[in-house]
Formats: structure tokens, sequence, C-alpha cells
């Protein structure tokens, strides 16, 4: 069954996902991509803060944290 | 000479690589962005001498901050390239080493950190990986010093396969098809230390993990400056020093001129090593019993957050309160720097993505992050009249950051952008790297400091010995006593304050000022301007359009501040 897209902002905690689309200007895409945040990559969510604060993921046994503005911007689908 | 150039990710330990190599010493950490500029050294290549220089950490070829520019722009004159690879996360950093390959450098790849890939369950075929990539792939433990001989071997191999560029995409595509062919990962449990990686990020656990944190940094930093000045330096100065100098003391003719340089003034007869202010009498106390504890014990406990990888989970932590002040979390890192030495501070905003950041952390640094040096005489000289009065100046300091963070925000134009860092695994800090580190910070400190507060303090006794200061402090009266109620003596600390701001307020010490005086005076010394190597730094760094705002800023608050506290204590 196809589960529905979401934002790392939207997933649960603990919750993992695939990478589908990264909805930012070529800047932003690089930086992340530079981080193995790339279309297809497996992507974990461990935390976020509160308040809109940074999202904690973690891609290829490394963790990232990526501010809030950015994480909307990261769709995943959740497996 | 043939070049050699250290690059890799941040955070991979090129750094350690670089001081295995080279012998030269560079300071280590576990968070990306330790280096910002680079660092050079020599190695034996066979017969031949060749030059080895430390690149700061880069994801990409295609730059995001100004670390990764410079990295870029040493690539340029570079003759090999000794690519350190973190072994447990091959995927991002073959993207770099795939990059490297089409640029026609010859390469050696140090497959770095690769300890570790035997208890995180990956294991990488590194003949296969040797035969996809088509250059020389050493598997090495830097801190230890593990495979380093036989990538000193391989390096003469190095070679170029010349891959043809392409695609950002298709590269990540390449990068996937050789991971999975020479990595195999095996499922594990997650361990204490991953556990307590992801609490330490996590709202409720992170606060309640940073604020022990932080207090024990705090009790670590006085119970080992403490000691050291209580058991080991002031019985030091006070049993076998303070009698060389009586005996000097009636040599010298008890007064004059050169008693006044060398010694200083005599208070009720005996030697007071803060108050006499002499060479050989404050001159020496100054620097060695009251700031070199606090520098030992202050880097210590810094080089144990930076070694563990405590520092970017802070950055996370603080994200939200540093967005109200115009940054991201990360500028916290600088900021913790610059409590040791506002210099490698202003230096280290260098990881900061945009000029708004960095102008903003550096201004702040300057202004409301007071040195290692003067705190210690903050709490030496302000901690006679009371705990109290020390908090009240570190709260103002802090108020300030505050409120012109704020201000700055709201103020300077351009946006900040948004935090996006990596976070390194908790690892146990090396303590042959946290020991380097510690006397490389200590030799700094005492080969930089020690002779310009010396100099300070003969250039002081001799203008004070011609009536220069005088003159001086009845120009700027009005403003001393009238604004910040201070005795007009107090202009010669601040001016002071250019050179070396432990001495200055040292100099304060002999005015018999209050406490509330005292408080007044440190805060705005703190605030009013940088040291002179700080103020180099700054104008080097951000330029000096920068810089003139930042003065402006720093004189503008200090005055402001400074009122308001003599009004107010």
């Amino acid at each position: 069954m196809e589960k529905e897209l979401t934002t790392l902002v939207q997933m649960e905690k603990g919750q993992s996902g695939t990478v589908l689309q990264l909805k930012g200007g070529r800047g932003l895409v690089n930086r992340l991509n530079a981080l193995g945040i790339i279309p297809g990559k497996k992507i974990t969510k461990v935390s976020a803060m509160l308040m809109r604060g940074p999202v904690t993921v973690e891609v290829d046994r490394a963790q990232i944290a990526i501010g809030f503005g950015m994480a909307k911007k990261i769709f995943v689908r959740p497996d | 000479m043939t070049k050699i150039l250290l690059m890799g990710n941040p955070n991979v330990g090129k750094s350690a690589v670089f001081s295995r190599l080279t012998g030269v010493k560079a300071l280590v950490s576990n968070y990306p962005g330790t280096t910002v500029s680079y660092t050079r050294g020599q190695m034996k290549l066979g017969e031949e001498t060749a030059e080895v220089i430390d690149v700061p950490g880069t994801y990409t070829l295609e730059p995001t901050s100004q670390a990764e520019e410079i990295a870029l722009e040493m690539l340029e004159g570079g003759d090999i390239v000794v690519n350190v690879v973190n072994a447990t996360n091959l995927e991002r950093n073959l993207y770099l080493t795939l990059q490297l390959l089409e640029k026609g450098i010859p390469i050696v790849v140090a497959l770095n950190i690769w300890d570790d890939t035997k208890h995180l369950g990956i294991d990488i075929d590194i003949d296969k990986l040797r035969q996809r990539l088509g250059v020389p792939v050493i598997p090495t433990v830097a801190v230890t010093g593990q495979g380093i001989k036989e990538l000193v071997e391989a390096i003469p191999h190095a070679v170029s396969p010349q891959l043809t560029p392409t695609s950002s995409s298709k590269r990540w595509a390449k990068v996937g098809k050789i991971v999975e062919e020479v990595q195999r990962i095996r499922h594990r449990h997650h361990t204490w230390r991953e556990r307590l990686a992801d609490a330490s990020v996590r709202p409720i656990t992170g606060g309640i993990i940073a604020a022990l944190v932080l207090a024990a940094a705090l009790v670590l930093v006085r119970f080992i400056s403490e000691g050291l000045i209580n058991y080991a330096l002031d019985p030091l100065f006070n049993n076998l020093w303070a009698p060389v100098l009586m005996k000097l003391s009636p040599l010298m003719g008890g007064e004059g001129f050169l008693h006044n340089i060398v010694i200083g003034q005599l208070v009720g007869g005996e030697i007071d090593f803060v108050q006499s202010f002499g060479l050989l009498t404050s001159g020496l106390y100054v620097p060695f019993a009251m700031v070199l504890p606090y520098i030992i014990s202050f880097y210590f406990v810094l080089g144990l957050m930076e070694d563990t990888g405590y520092l970017p989970r802070l950055a996370v932590l603080m994200d939200n309160v540093m967005h109200r002040l115009g940054l991201h979390g990360y500028a916290i890192i600088p900021t913790l720097l610059g409590l040791g030495c506002n210099v490698p501070a202003v230096l280290s905003t260098r990881i900061l993505e945009s000029k708004r950041e960095r102008f903003i952390t550096a201004t702040l640094i300057s202004i409301a992050v007071p040195c290692a040096a003067l705190q210690a005489m903050i709490i030496g000289l302000v901690g006679e009249q009371g705990i109290q009065y020390v908090i009240m100046v570190y709260g103002t300091l802090f108020i300030v950051w505050i409120i012109l963070g704020f201000i700055l925000n709201r103020t300077v134009r351009g946006f900040s952008p948004e935090l996006l860092i990596e976070i390194p695994p908790y690892r146990l800090p090396p303590w042959r790297t946290l020991f380097q580190k510690l006397w490389m910070r200590t030799y700094g400190f005492l080969v930089e400091a020690i002779p310009i507060i010396l100099g300070a303090v003969a250039a002081i006794n001799i203008l004070y010995y011609f009536g220069v200061f005088d003159a001086v402090a009845n120009f700027m009266a009005p403003v001393v006593t009238g604004l910040l109620g201070l005795p007009k003596e107090a202009v010669s600390a601040i001016a002071i304050g250019f050179l070396r701001k432990d001495v200055a307020l040292g100099m304060l010490a002999p005015l018999g000022l209050s406490a509330g005086q005292l408080v007044v005076g440190s805060v705005v010394l703190a605030m009013f301007f940088p040291c002179i190597a700080t103020f180099v730094v700054f104008l080097r760094e951000l330029g000096v359009l920068n810089m003139l705002k930042a003065a402006g800023i720093m004189l503008a608050s200090a005055l402001i501040v400074g009122g308001i506290l003599n009004l107010i204590l």
C-alpha cells in the first residue's frame, strides 16, 4: 500500500522513510546533497527540538541536524 | 618541493593524519570545522623533503562556506592529494573522492577511522575499493598511528585515473554502486554511546544533559585552576619568589625609576604581587599565577568537550535561542572558543556560511565574551569582594550578548541561513591528542601573551613616571569619572586594555576601588574595545568597514552599559 508523502518535519520521531524530493533552490539542494541527503536515500528521524527547532536525522549511519525551514522542504515517503 | 595536500570531508581526521605525517602539531577535535585555515608541515618522501598542507574539510568541490573556498583554492597549487576518507561513512566521503579523481591530480586514499568499522559492523573490501577507484587505498587509524607507515610508502605511488567530469547525480549514482560492491553492513544493536547521542539532541533529555555538562565544565574549570593557584603557584610565589625580591629591593635603592620598573611600588614595605606592578612582581605573577591556571583548566575542559563530540549537539540545542540573535546554533562554537581567547574565536567564525553571521558572531564575541585571561583577573580581583560581584559582571555581559544580538539581528541587513551540520558520534577523547592540544594552546599563550604582558608593564611604569598617563587621564576624566564613576587613573587602565586586558584589570587593583566600581571597570574593560591581537584578526577577517562598524558599537555599548551600571551600583 502506498503511504502518503510527508516532510521531515511531519515525520514521527524514530520513523524511517525514503527521501523523495528536495524542494529548494540549487544552493540548498547542493548543500543537502553534500551531506548525503539525496532522493532515494533511506532516512530516519532521530529527534526534533521544540518550537520549530532543528530536526536531527540519520542517513548512512551519520547524524545530521537540519534547520526547521530546510527540513520542511525535504519530502519523504515513510516506510 | 612536492606539495602534498590533505583533503577530505570535515571531521574525518585530516589534522590527525597531518600530525602523524609531519610531526607538526595540529589542533584535532571531534567536530566539523576544527581547521579553518591551513597548516603547513614537512615530511620525508624518500630522499626528498615534501611540503604537507592540512586543508580545511570540504564535502564537495562546489564550496558552501569560506573554509571550503580556501580548500578549493589550495587544490590549484597541489601536486599530490592524500584524500582522507571516513571509513564509517563511505557513501558520503567517496563523492568528494570521485570529484578529486576527475581533477587529474595524483591521489592516495587514507581510509581513516578504520578501527571504528569493526564495532560498527561494517566490512569494507579494500582490494575491491582500490580496484574500483584506481588509486592506492590504505586503512589508517590516525589517532593511534596505525597504517601511517603504509600511507607514507603509498604516497609516491599516487596516481590520477583522470575520470571524465560528470553531473552530480551521476556521480552520486556511481558512489552508490561502488559502495554496494565493496561494503557489507552487519546488523547490530544500539550501543549506550549511541543512545546517549540520541538523548543529547532530544528537547528534554538534551536540555538536562546540556545543563549537567555545562555545570560539570564550570566546576572542573574552577577545581583545576583553584588547585593550581592554591597548591602550586601561590606557594611558589609567596614562599620562594617574594623573599628573593625582598633581598633585591634594597639593592635597587628601594625606590626610583629602575626600582619602579623592575619591582614596582612596595605596599606597606612588602611586595604585593597584585598591586606592586613591577616587571618581576606583577609582571610575572599576573600571567603565571593568575591567568595561566585558568588557561590550562579552561582549555583542558574545552578539549574534553571538543574531543567527545559534544559541541555540535550543544549547537543543535541552542539553535532556537541563537536564531533570535541572528545566528544559528553552530555560532555557539566560536563563542565558546572566545571564552578562551577571542583571537581563534574570531578566526573560527569561518565555519559560518554568511558574512552577516560572521559579523554578528565576531562583534558579539569581542564585546560580550571575556577571554580566559580577563576572566581569571575578574575572578581574582572582583572575586575578593564577594562572589555576587563576579556574578554581576558575567550576568551583565550575558545580558549584553543577548540584547545586542537581538538588536544586530534586527538591524544588520541580510538573513541568516539555517543550521545544517553533521553530528559526529560520541568518542572517548584520545588522551594523547587532548594533552597535545592543551600544550599547544598553553604554549601559544606563553609565547604570545607573556612578552606583551611584560612589555605592557614596563611601558605603564615608564609612562607613569613621566606623567604621560596623568595628561591623558585629565583629558578623558569627564567621561570616565562623570559617566562611569571611576577615578581618573582608570583611564590609563582602559588605554592599556588595548594591549592586554588582564594587565589592564590588574592596573585597577592598586586604585582602591569599591566593589561596584570594580564591576563597572571589569564590564567596561571587557566591552569597550578588543585587545590588539583580536583587533588585527577581526580587521583581516571582516575588513575595515566591518571593523569600524563593530568599533562604533563597542564604544557606544560600553559607555551605555557602564553608565547604567554606575547609576545602579
